[in-house]
């Protein structure tokens, strides 16, 4: 067994662990924040991805022991008084997931994407979010969401500006 | 799948790990970033008995200049070497080759050292080390040696770190001014490369003075595409004078047949990605 001590979503956490313990599983089993997942098993799929002092990883290839002394923040640290993350906003605006297997890790995977480039081309959102596996949406309204969320997380950037306003039924021809 | 139990120890110092190398005998592993080692872990490709982390050795992290070399230690992730500025002006190569490694979030992890020392022949970093001319700086039982990037490479997953040592440094030359590019062909991002070509050139007056290439995954070994680089210094860098100097970038080699590629399309390859990375650098 190894004592470790990590802050996880802002509380801190002491505990024995045995060294063969994946982050991920300490996440899940022993602190219980389920909202991170286990996809892959393999290190493709990105859907375990949560930030290790402020920057993404996979946390299925970390294992708890390294992220001793260390600050981790998941999917269920991003919620602020009742309010979304913009990012986890503008996923739920643009209607970025279909099945939301990948969501926990796509969104951490695009703040921390934003953190490196507040404003990506398209085509950088893609390569930013290479990491990340989703079977259901195509990436389509993903990449829409970083795009929503990168407009709305600039500097100065007005808060009621209307999210998915293109989204409107075609036509009508009235 | 979890790993199978293993003894675990973070030394603070080279010589703690080398302590620790000689305390765990023949079972003991070193984890760098982990990008490649936790996997194999999982799927009990490997089931050591002690992990000697070396993520807490900062003597082992970062970048410096030392005269005319820039020392990168072993332990500095992709993600700070992409990030470098005394990396992007004089050894622009590694650089390119290191920000098309896996994903970023590996990047965040994985480490310059631990791709190396895991010599994986699909990896991208070896083949711009050799053709760098990168040192290999190993410390051991009896102090430390250099190893040149020519004599490092030995096989698949095969390199001149013995028992006992581990990989402290890579010193790489000063390359200030040249051109570089790295050319990866692979099936879906992510993925490892099928072929890839890492190419550097000094470009003067708009003809080619001095060229360095590497290719990945076309032997067991990085391989240098030694007759392109000669055929290549004192044109002029015009498309066609490059394409024709690339024809013979398959030359030496012995690349494998996989489920990806036969061998006569990584050759095929070979030469196209050298014509394209070439192209690129001297532009």
């Amino acid at each position: 067994m190894a004592r470790i001590r990590t802050t996880v979503d802002g509380l801190v956490y002491e505990d024995d662990v045995e060294p063969r313990m994946l982050l991920v599983q300490y996440l899940r089993e022993r602190l219980g924040k389920t909202g991170t997942v286990i996809g892959c098993d393999t290190s493709n799929c990105g859907a375990c991805t949560v930030h290790l002092d402020g920057l993404s990883v996979k946390s299925c290839s970390v294992l708890a022991v390294q992220a001793n002394g260390s600050e981790v923040l998941t999917i269920e640290g991003l919620e602020r008084d009742g309010q979304l993350h913009p990012m986890q906003q503008a996923f739920h605006d643009n209607h970025a997931l279909q099945c939301g297997y990948c969501t926990p890790g796509m969104i951490m995977q695009s703040i921390d994407l934003l953190g490196e480039n507040p404003d990506p081309s398209e085509q950088e959102i893609r390569e930013g979010i290479e990491g990340n596996l989703c079977r259901c949406t195509g990436y389509q309204n993903i990449v829409r969401a970083v795009q929503d969320a990168a407009s709305k997380m600039k500097p100065g950037a007005s808060p009621t500006a209307e999210a998915g306003a293109k989204q409107t039924v075609a036509g009508g021809g009235a | 799948m979890i790993p199978a139990q293993f003894d675990y120890v973070r030394p603070t110092t080279v010589e703690e790990a080398v302590q620790a190398l000689r305390d765990g005998g023949d079972d003991a592993k070193l984890l760098a970033g982990g990008q490649s080692l936790l996997p194999v872990l999982r799927l009990r490709m490997a089931d050591p008995s002690l992990i000697i982390d070396l993520g807490g050795i900062p003597e082992l992290k970062g970048v410096r200049e030392e005269g005319n070399e820039v020392v990168v230690g072993a332990m500095t992730s992709h993600y700070d070497v992409t990030r470098d500025d005394t990396l992007r002006q004089h050894v622009a190569l590694i650089q390119e080759a290191t920000k098309t490694v896996a994903d970023p979030q590996v990047r965040h992890k994985g480490t310059l050292g631990g791709a190396l020392a895991h010599a994986d022949p699909a990896g991208d970093l070896a083949a711009p080390a050799l053709a760098l001319d990168a040192q290999f700086v190993i410390a051991g039982p009896n102090g430390t040696r250099t190893v040149a990037a020519a004599d490092f490479f030995e096989d698949y997953f095969t390199t001149a770190i013995g028992e006992g040592e581990l990989l402290t440094e890579i010193r790489f030359p000063k390359y200030t001014g040249w051109g570089a590019r790295y050319e990866k062909f692979n099936r879906v991002a992510q993925a490892w490369s099928i072929v890839a070509v890492a190419a550097t050139v000094k470009v003067d007056g708009g003809t080619i003075s001095e060229a360095r290439i590497g290719l990945t995954n076309m032997a067991g070994t990085p391989v240098r595409a030694r007759a392109v680089e000669s055929a290549l210094v004192g044109q002029s860098a015009t498309e066609d004078n490059v394409r024709k100097a690339a024809q013979a970038a398959a030359e030496g080699t012995s690349p494998t047949a996989d489920a990806d590629a036969g061998s006569d399309y990584r050759e095929h390859l070979a030469r196209v990605l050298t014509g394209r990375a070439v192209l690129a650098a001297a532009g």
